[in-house]
């Protein structure tokens, strides 16, 4: 039996990487910080307490695959495979540098990163593709997929959600991270999604809401999708920005640079030294 | 560069449609590829990858009429190491799929083998709504695409086996319509490398797909007017067989293009590139004149867009006139 998670250490982590969220794009001068703070506990539980993966062998076929569908988020997932032991840190200095690994969006030349994504709307398709793989090669791996709420205004993730509901795999889940906020406003001006969960519910798809920013909550919507025994989508309540409270919910954050004051004052926020 | 071959016969008459090769041919491998998956968007039957799917139903999906769903899900598959093939459209993938095919099939350069059918103008009954001019404009920009489009029956038996063999993204495109068989079943096919049909001397009529059988038809125009032809199959756009194109420069002095796609993007503009950056001598193309289709009988709307023998024959003795007199 694996050890029941430990919390707070889950806690610690998102906070670290909003830590090293936030070096990387004020060093990079570039780069989306609000929805990568927005996905902080998502992805240190999935990478903390749920896929089974070997950082030290990062093409296992047998592992479990995670794709950042909302790939501009990607700071967050290269701060997290970091820390995971993907490769090594000081790696992470060089976001968005010519030749680095670390693209501004994510490229499968990095070690953990299962897709390449950027361009939206696609993720949860190729996650059906890598499910579906596994009923057809006696893998046993799960697939989750991390969306944007704003990237949900793509129609192909709606295709997406039919396929999923004709061929049912039980081993895809689809992460909303649920934050309110897309590039140009407020996701309910810019194109409102409405009902979310009902919406899915009416496409076939079993939708479980949860805590976006409590590591509980998500335990228990993660542990609730491999139990449903078909394909189910977390919708995970968010706030875009979160942790730094000038960022939080204001869409120029969305993809802004963080300059130097900006920096200092949401590092202090976040309880680290002043860099 | 391109092997020397045998002349071949006068194209026999045509036997079957192309898209009943294909689907025979995915049968006709499943074994030999047991990590081979096909994937259709509702045009199963017209496809014909229903052929497949009859055979093997536990290795078929469809995707509905959904077609960059289909596209992006192949990419998934093949990332998780299934060799995948997405059948539609040539227009449907090129364009409705188009980002998924950028984005994740080129991009990421998975093992995805788009089949794109009812090419060019052979859905001519149905118009230009489901006609496909720009496909191969389309996959030959995205980096790591290889760009294939077979000839005749026997070249889409075999390029099927050389896609599924092929590591990596491959677009095959191919007609709904009835194709001869200008090969043998020894037919030494392989993706990148041109094939002179027939030698000649004065100028090379440079095709692919359908436009290899008006070729050797133009070659046999243009035989009787006492001018010696070279065909040169280049059933792979991309990657090009240059030295085949810079052979053809040297050696006759003038190319003729043909192929059914607008002649902006596709097959002309690969070779008449190959050539002025090798041995630059007059390229002519046959082709769709940057126009879009219509409904109507095969041959007549193919003849209306310039692709007839007559058409290719003439722009050969344009060729020639154009040729430079040798130092």
């Amino acid at each position: 039996m694996t050890p029941p998670p430990d919390v707070q250490a889950l806690e610690r982590a998102a906070r670290d990487l909003r830590v090293t969220v936030l070096r990387m794009i004020h060093r990079a001068g570039s780069g989306h910080t609000g929805g990568s703070l927005s996905c902080a506990e998502i992805l240190a539980v999935l990478y903390g307490a749920v896929l089974r993966v070997r950082p030290g062998e990062p093409r296992w076929p047998g592992r479990d695959r995670f794709i950042l569908s909302k790939g501009h988020a990607a700071p967050a997932l290269y701060a997290v495979l970091a820390r995971k032991g993907f490769f090594d840190p000081s790696l992470l200095a060089t976001l968005r540098r010519t030749g680095s690994p670390l693209q501004g969006h994510p490229t499968m030349s990095l070690p953990g990163v299962d897709l390449c994504t950027g361009s939206l709307g696609m993720g949860l398709s190729a996650g059906l593709g890598m499910a579906l793989a596994a009923r057809r090669l006696g893998g046993d791996w799960r697939v989750w997929v991390l969306c944007g709420d704003g990237e949900l205004n793509e129609g192909q993730n709606w295709e997406a959600f039919m396929a999923m509901a004709k061929f049912r795999p039980a081993n895809l889940t689809a992460i909303v991270d649920r934050n309110h906020v897309q590039l140009d406003g407020a996701e309910n001006e810019i194109m409102p999604l409405g009902d979310l969960a009902a919406r899915l519910r009416a496409f076939g798809v079993a939708a479980i809401p949860c805590d976006g920013h409590s590591v509980p909550s998500l335990l228990e919507a993660f542990d609730a999708a491999q139990r449903c025994g078909g394909p189910a989508a977390i919708v995970a309540e968010t706030v875009k920005g979160k942790g730094v409270s000038f960022m939080e919910g204001q869409a120029a954050w969305h993809g802004k640079p963080l300059d130097d004051e900006s920096f200092r004052r949401a590092m202090a926020e976040l309880g680290e030294a002043a860099p | 560069m391109n092997g020397s071959h045998p002349t071949c016969p006068a194209p026999a008459p045509a036997s079957k449609p192309m898209r009943v090769a294909f689907g025979e041919a995915l049968i006709e491998f499943a074994d030999a590829f047991p990590r081979m998956v096909v994937l259709d968007a509702d045009c199963s039957s017209s496809t014909q990858t229903k052929l497949f799917a009859a055979r093997h139903p536990d290795r078929f999906f469809n995707f509905g009429i959904a077609e960059a769903n289909m596209v992006a899900a192949a990419a998934g598959m093949a990332a998780a190491g299934l060799i995948p093939v997405a059948s539609s459209f040539a227009f449907l993938l090129a364009l409705r799929a188009g980002d998924a095919v950028r984005s994740l099939v080129a991009y990421g350069g998975l093992n995805v083998k788009l089949v794109g059918g009812y090419a060019g103008l052979s859905d001519f009954a149905d118009g230009a709504s489901h006609q496909s001019v720009a496909d191969l404009a389309v996959m030959t920009a995205l980096p790591n695409m290889a760009v294939v489009v077979p000839s005749d029956l026997t070249e889409t038996r075999l390029a099927v086996r050389a896609m599924l063999e092929r590591e990596g993204p491959v677009y095959l495109r191919l007609s709904r319509e009835a194709a001869g068989a200008v090969f043998g079943p020894a037919h030494p096919f392989e993706i990148g490398r041109g094939i002179v049909v027939r030698e000649g001397a004065d100028v090379t009529l440079a095709a692919c797909g359908r436009g290899l059988l008006l070729a050797l038809e133009a070659a046999d125009e243009l035989a009787g007017g006492g001018i010696s032809a070279r065909v040169l199959d280049l059933h792979t756009v991309k990657p090009l067989d240059a030295g085949a194109v810079e052979a053809a420069a040297r050696e006759t002095g003038a190319i003729v293009t043909v192929e059914e796609h607008n002649v902006i993007g596709g097959l002309g503009s690969a070779v008449s590139a190959a050539a002025a950056e090798r041995y630059p001598v007059p390229v002519l193309r046959c082709g769709i004149p940057d126009r879009f289709g219509e409904s109507g009988p095969y041959a007549e709307i193919l003849a209306r867009a310039g692709l007839s023998a007559g058409r290719i024959a003439d722009l050969a003795r344009r060729a020639l006139a154009l040729k430079r007199d040798p130092d």
